[in-house]
């Protein structure tokens, strides 16, 4: 129960204080390698921490092991570096204890998705008051080029010399599977949308998910170029618009429709519009969203990004202390006396 | 109803041990918890020693579904669940069959005679049937067929067969009350609140419990009622408490004397499950429960919410401490309050996951990687876990670091009587944050450093959500004072002796000799943990037979009391029991180079007094020092 916190903590007057990006930012020196996605990911982020009406002591950035979990050390705000994976779980704590907190995780693909899997999954499930942000580069960056759990098969890394076996998850498909209430896709290219999707992510009440996808220009430079790039955006990237028709192309000529099979893209001049599926982020059955996670196979072909569901389910942490203020309002505040006498007593 | 008060002429035992056996089905844990119960409100001092399989049902009528339940009850002060029985209640052959070694020799044996047919026999590996064996004339034999009479007391209130045979333990526990004269009503009580609402398993209960108790009365048992009076304890009101109960009690407390909520991140193992069931009860205190997806969230979101003001707490056992090994070593270098609670089982792997053991102290002190060192205490009896839960929370809370409890299956299960302390006499514990800029920076403007230290070496915590002092924290090695990511050769030195220096200066009580003890007898006994009871209780025996023996028993093993060094080389023989191969003994011999010997136990099994007693009596008689290691 906040009531037994510290009183600092609990100081709100007033109308949270005007800042910029400098306020956000903190003394230390940034040290990802030059050309990093990450740099683009965090300046869009202390870019649209002004914008989001928060104070900065209230806000708690998570991260694991990583390149990406780097992130906390730059903002200016509370932020705890953890271990490898366990960010979600410290989390998860934290927005338990202190439900006045805005928390965001910062991981990467091997943090999140290999070691910390199941802390993501159990997160999302439970539907936590969490902002989960996965830069997802498709390599182990920090420890020099293995491949990762969402690595592509036949990719050859350091650790997989003549082609990775294994196929890899896709991180929307993975929330989805774990029902997340909100889920979403953006890139390190293309600041406006990310911060959109951030905004999006931070209004969610619940546990929201977003993937980033981040260019290691490092040990896989380019990864993502194919549907990233400035040029090919248009033909490449599906911006999931909720009411809209899902049209892309320099033309909106292609869309996006539904089949027994599935999703699949369809030229709009020969099926009509009518025929071309509307977007709506708010179906609670998740299987026309996980459709749409599966419509791009490799990071080189059509790829939907934008917010592919957000749907409204109690948030975890506020039932939990419901539940708490529940028994209170029935039986009062706990007396240590009664409990101690709580099993048969006698006296001597 | 024949009441206590209406069997005066009883003759009075001092003391009396008795174990409950049947199959994991038969309700033995419920019978020997009523009867212990029903003790307690009686007045008598006792211990317990609850036993039964780790699987939950293992295959009826088996030696592995064996499940018994010892009591020691007395008229007088005692420490452990007693060496051997005085009486086996053995419900069905495989009971006898397993648990007939814990019978003395001349010791009254209750069987329920219906089981002792073939199919039973037969699962219990028996080729005849034992009752008709000359092996059993040394013994008492009492042979009740207590399925059938519970059949027929049901009868009459419309109960089927196949009910009422599930109430044929309470048969034997109002056998078992007539014969040592405990009180009816706290058991008639129980079975009427237990059942509520379910008017027909209530009819059924309290039919055997009356049908057990009467054939105690008409079968001609008359000669083997006896009394076992009420110990003089300390006036006070009392409770029977067991350690596990009495743990999270503690942690409740600790939260009340702290002012801070309490969070528990847990995931289900045995035997440390109950804390996670006892401190779910407890909302009205504000206790937040989160029943983790494994032991590593577990104890991350114990750590995530201790560094936002709780006072965060990891409850497991041996298996979980070692996967929570890293989470550890992150709260060490964040050095955040936190308790770590080891309720040690048998090991290694799976182990014996209900049985007890204490083979974790090594893994406490130094199971995690790096330089990374943690306040350890260790609970004596079970009513000690409270007491030292609280004092767990202090050093957590005044010295900002991770602390391990130590505690085991024999303490988490077993009971005894504890007077209840007073709430108002309970120490407050006094929790200091940071509120304001500690430091000035380069430009002459107020900062914060979240490691900057006082005099004590500790650091008050800024809580997330105090304004201007937003700082980041990291496992990575860190520069003493600003906390700033740091590879420096000699900073990383520095906090290494930091880390250790300032735990090794935690104070701690100093180590006192136990009652009885002389300060200058021929041997010491140290100890730590659960087996307080059987050491006390065998130099008891030891001195009464004229032996000179004294007791530490060591409550905080790190750091360890000042003191220490200079109790133990001032005795020319010190032994050193523990239920694993002789861990406390190996530090007490690298800090202090004392020619301390061990004495191992590793069955899954508490000491008994008698096994430390043959320990202490042959180290008494041999020659001082160099004494090879004994195994009881
Ligand atoms: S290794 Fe890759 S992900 Fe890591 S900082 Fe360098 S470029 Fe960025």
């Amino acid at each position: 129960m906040t009531d037994l916190l510290n009183p600092a903590t609990d100081v709100d007057d007033g109308p949270v204080p005007e800042t910029s990006r400098a306020d956000w930012t903190s003394d230390q020196e940034v040290r990802w390698c030059p050309g990093c996605g990450d740099y683009s990911i965090l300046t869009a982020l202390q870019l649209l921490m002004p914008e989001l009406g928060v104070r900065r002591e209230k806000t708690v950035f998570i991260s694991g092991i990583g390149c990406a979990a780097r992130f906390p050390y730059y903002m200016n705000t509370y932020g705890v570096h953890t271990i490898h994976g366990r960010a979600p779980a410290v989390a998860t704590g934290l927005a338990m204890a202190r439900p006045d907190l805005d928390v965001w995780v910062i991981g990467g693909d091997g943090d999140m998705l290999s070691i910390g899997g199941n802390h993501l999954i159990h997160a999302l499930r439970r539907n936590i008051n969490l902002n989960v942000l996965l830069f997802n580069n498709q390599i182990y960056g920090l420890t020099k080029g293995q491949f990762s759990p969402t690595s592509q098969k036949g990719k050859v890394t350091k650790s997989s010399p003549v082609g990775l076996v294994a196929r890899p998850f896709n991180p929307i498909s993975v929330a989805l599977g774990a029902e997340a209430t909100f889920v979403a896709r953006t890139h390190d290219m293309d600041r406006h949308h990310m911060q959109d999707t951030f905004r999006r992510a931070h209004e969610h009440e619940g546990a929201a998910f977003v993937e980033v996808l981040q260019n290691c220009n490092v040990f896989n430079d380019g990864v993502f170029a194919s549907i990233t790039k400035k040029d090919v955006r248009e033909d490449m990237l599906i911006d999931l618009q909720h009411g809209k028709p899902i049209l892309f192309g320099s033309e909106k000529q292609y869309g996006v429709a539904r089949r027994p099979e599935g999703v699949v893209i369809v030229d709009v001049a020969e099926v009509g519009i009518e025929y071309v599926l509307v977007h709506d982020e708010t179906i609670r059955n998740p299987s026309t969203a996980f459709s749409l996670s599966r419509l791009a196979k490799t990071p080189a072909t059509p790829t939907p990004i934008g917010v592919f569901r957000a749907i409204d389910r109690g948030e975890f942490a506020s039932s939990v202390s419901a539940q708490i203020r529940e028994v209170q309002a029935q039986v009062g505040q706990g007396d240590l006396g009664d409990l101690l006498r709580s099993q048969p007593t006698w006296e001597v | 109803m024949t009441d206590i008060a209406e069997a005066p002429s009883a003759p009075a035992l001092d003391e009396v041990i008795i174990r409950f056996a049947g199959d994991s089905g038969d309700g033995m844990q419920l019978t020997g918890d009523r009867f212990t119960n029903a003790s307690a409100m009686f007045g008598n001092d006792l211990a317990t020693l609850p036993e039964y399989p780790a699987e939950i049902r293992a295959p009826a009528g088996t030696m592995a579904g064996v499940s018994a339940f010892q009591v020691h009850i007395s008229d007088h002060d005692i420490t452990t669940p007693g060496d051997a029985a005085d009486v086996l209640v053995a419900m069905n052959p495989a009971a006898l069959k397993s648990d007939l070694h814990t019978l003395v020799p001349g010791g009254t044996l209750i069987v329920n005679r219906d089981t002792f047919e073939e199919r039973n026999l037969a699962k219990a590996g028996y080729d005849h049937n034992p009752l008709d064996d000359e092996d059993l004339a040394g013994y008492s034999l009492i042979q009740v067929p207590m399925t059938s009479l519970t059949k027929e007391a049901c009868a009459e209130f419309g109960v089927k067969p196949r009910d009422a045979d599930r109430s044929k333990n309470f048969f034997a526990l109002g056998l078992l009350s007539w014969m040592y004269s405990r009180p009816i009503e706290p058991t008639m009580d129980w079975i009427e609140s237990k059942f509520a609402g379910k008017d027909l398993i209530i009819a059924a209960n309290r039919a055997a419990f009356n049908a057990g108790h009467a054939y105690g009365e008409t079968a001609e048992l008359g000669s083997q009622r006896v009394i076992v009076k009420a110990a003089p304890l300390a006036p006070g009101t009392y409770t029977n408490i067991n350690g596990n109960t009495a743990l999270s009690w503690g942690l409740v407390a600790a939260s009340q004397l702290s002012g801070l909520p309490l969070y528990l991140g847990s995931y289900p193992i045995t035997p440390a499950t109950d804390i996670l069931h006892e401190l779910s009860k407890h909302k009205a205190f504000g206790v937040t429960t989160f029943q983790a997806e494994d032991e590593i969230a577990a104890i991350g979101a114990a750590i995530g919410a201790s560094y936002g003001g709780s006072l965060g707490v990891t409850t497991t056992s041996g298996p979980g401490v070692a996967l929570k090994g890293e989470a550890m070593g992150l709260a060490i270098s964040l050095e955040l309050p936190l308790i770590v609670v080891d309720i040690q089982r048998g090991g290694p792997s799976t182990g014996l996951p209900t049985k007890t053991e204490a083979a974790d102290l090594l893994m406490a002190m130094y199971g995690r990687h790096g330089e990374s060192p943690m306040p350890i205490v260790a609970a004596r009896t079970p009513s000690d876990c409270f007491d030292m839960a609280i004092e767990a929370a202090r050093i957590a809370l005044v010295h900002q670091t991770p602390v391990m409890f130590l505690s085991d299956g024999y303490l988490a299960n077993g009971s005894e009587p504890w007077r209840l302390p007073e709430v108002d006499g309970l120490p407050t514990i006094e929790v200091r944050y940071a509120t304001e800029f500690n430091m000035v920076d380069e430009d002459g403007n107020g900062t914060f450093w979240p490691f900057l230290r006082g005099e004590d070496g500790n650091r008050p915590i800024a809580l997330p959500g105090t304004p201007e002092l937003m700082h980041r924290l990291g496992g990575i090695e860190k520069e003493d004072g600003s906390g700033n990511v740091s590879y420096d050769p000699d900073n990383h030195e520095h906090m290494v002796h930091l880390r250790n220096d300032r735990i090794a200066a935690i104070p701690v009580p100093e180590a006192e000799l136990e009652e009885g003890s002389e300060g200058d007898a021929d041997l010491l006994v140290v100890g730590w943990g659960s087996t307080w009871g059987a050491i006390a209780g065998a130099a008891r025996r030891v001195r009464v037979a004229g032996g000179r023996v004294d007791h530490v028993h060591l409550t905080h093993l790190n750091p360890l009391p000042a003191n220490l060094g200079d109790l133990l080389r001032s005795y020319q023989r010190v032994l050193v029991p523990e239920l694993n191969l002789g861990q406390l003994v190996r530090i007490l011999r690298a800090e202090y180079l004392v020619d301390a010997q061990p004495l191992s136990k590793v069955k899954g099994q508490p000491f008994t007094a008698g096994e430390i007693q043959f320990a202490i009596t042959e180290a008494l008689d041999g020659p001082a020092g160099h004494k090879e290691g004994v195994t009881a």
